[in-house]
């Protein structure tokens, strides 16, 4: 489970200012300094009111198959989950935790030799509890996309109950 | 068996190693580190797909190899059902073949942490064989 949490910079950012509208753009400058996404080489590409665009460049340890040098599909799911984050973030403007539920990733080619791939995903619904996901990946021409994505995450600070089963407790 | 098994680049590189075998087929473990990290403390969901993604593929060769068969393998889908937060230490994964057939293997993986019962995420995948 990714519960996609608050890097330590901005909680304490935001106890000691005001809280400013979540922008992706902004946010990628902390996300991607560490951790896996950093391990990934992810970078911020592009983003829209409820869209998010990265960029997870070509690097030849990356690769999934023994004799061509094409993307492990495997650094694509990475990209396309912390795009469906950032989505969510950037569609309600705040920075609250989430936690993949599920995710689906369906490839319809393999991306091209030594190409980068651009994962652009947009959060489609949100309601009190949970927040729906749809994206592409490809590599340069987003109507020949490599994979599409389907995800449904929890979000885990507003929900009404003192247990939340998306934190692995039961009860109302 | 785990010594014909060669990881793929991206697996070896996240530092997932073959750790032994699972009722046959390969036991998957990466320990945890700065690679797998998402929320502090905690595993990213990407790094736990790529787990259990390279279990997947791992136990699938593992099944083809034993039949006498070497195709190329192509990834068609994967759903990922994250159960639990992956916490700052080691994760297994093992999958197992429900269906091997000529064209398409259908595979259904479990990654654990301390407890194989109490697994972090299931997958299921479908795997093209050219």
């Amino acid at each position: 489970m990714i519960v996609t949490g608050c890097p330590a910079p901005l909680c304490v950012q935001a106890m000691t200012t005001p809280p400013a509208r979540f922008d992706a753009r902004e946010a990628s400058k902390w996300f991607f300094r560490h951790g896996h996404t950093a391990w990934l080489g992810l970078r911020f590409h592009d983003q829209g009111d409820d869209w998010v665009e990265l960029e997870l460049p070509w690097r030849e340890d990356l690769l999934g198959e023994r004799h061509r040098p094409v993307l492990a599909s495997g650094p694509i799911i990475s990209l396309m989950d912390m795009a469906s984050g950032m989505a969510i973030w950037q569609a309600s403007g705040t920075f609250a935790p989430v936690a993949t539920l599920d995710l689906r990733v369906d490839y319809q080619r393999p991306a091209r030799d030594r190409a980068s791939v651009r994962g652009r995903v947009e959060c489609y619904r949100r309601t009190r509890s949970a927040a729906f996901v749809r994206g592409i990946a490809h590599d340069g021409d987003p109507d020949d996309p490599v994979a599409h994505v389907a995800g449904v995450f929890m979000t885990i600070g507003a929900d009404p109950r003192a247990a939340n089963p998306a934190l692995g407790e039961r009860g109302q | 068996m785990s010594d014909a098994l060669e990881l793929p680049a991206y697996a070896r590189s996240l530092g997932i190693t073959v750790a032994g075998v699972d009722a046959g087929m390969p036991l998957l473990s990466v320990d945890f580190g700065a690679n797998v990290e998402g929320r502090p403390g905690h595993y990213h969901g990407g790094a736990t797909a790529g787990l259990l993604e390279a279990a997947g593929y791992a136990a699938l060769r593992t099944a083809l190899l034993a039949v006498g068969r070497d195709p190329q393998l192509k990834p068609i889908n994967i759903t990922v059902q994250y159960l639990a937060a992956g916490k700052s230490q080691a994760s297994f994964a093992a999958a197992r073949i429900t269906r091997l057939g000529r064209r398409n293997a259908n595979v259904a993986v479990e990654a654990w942490q301390d407890d194989r019962t109490r697994p972090i995420a299931t997958a299921v995948m479908n795997i093209l064989m050219v």
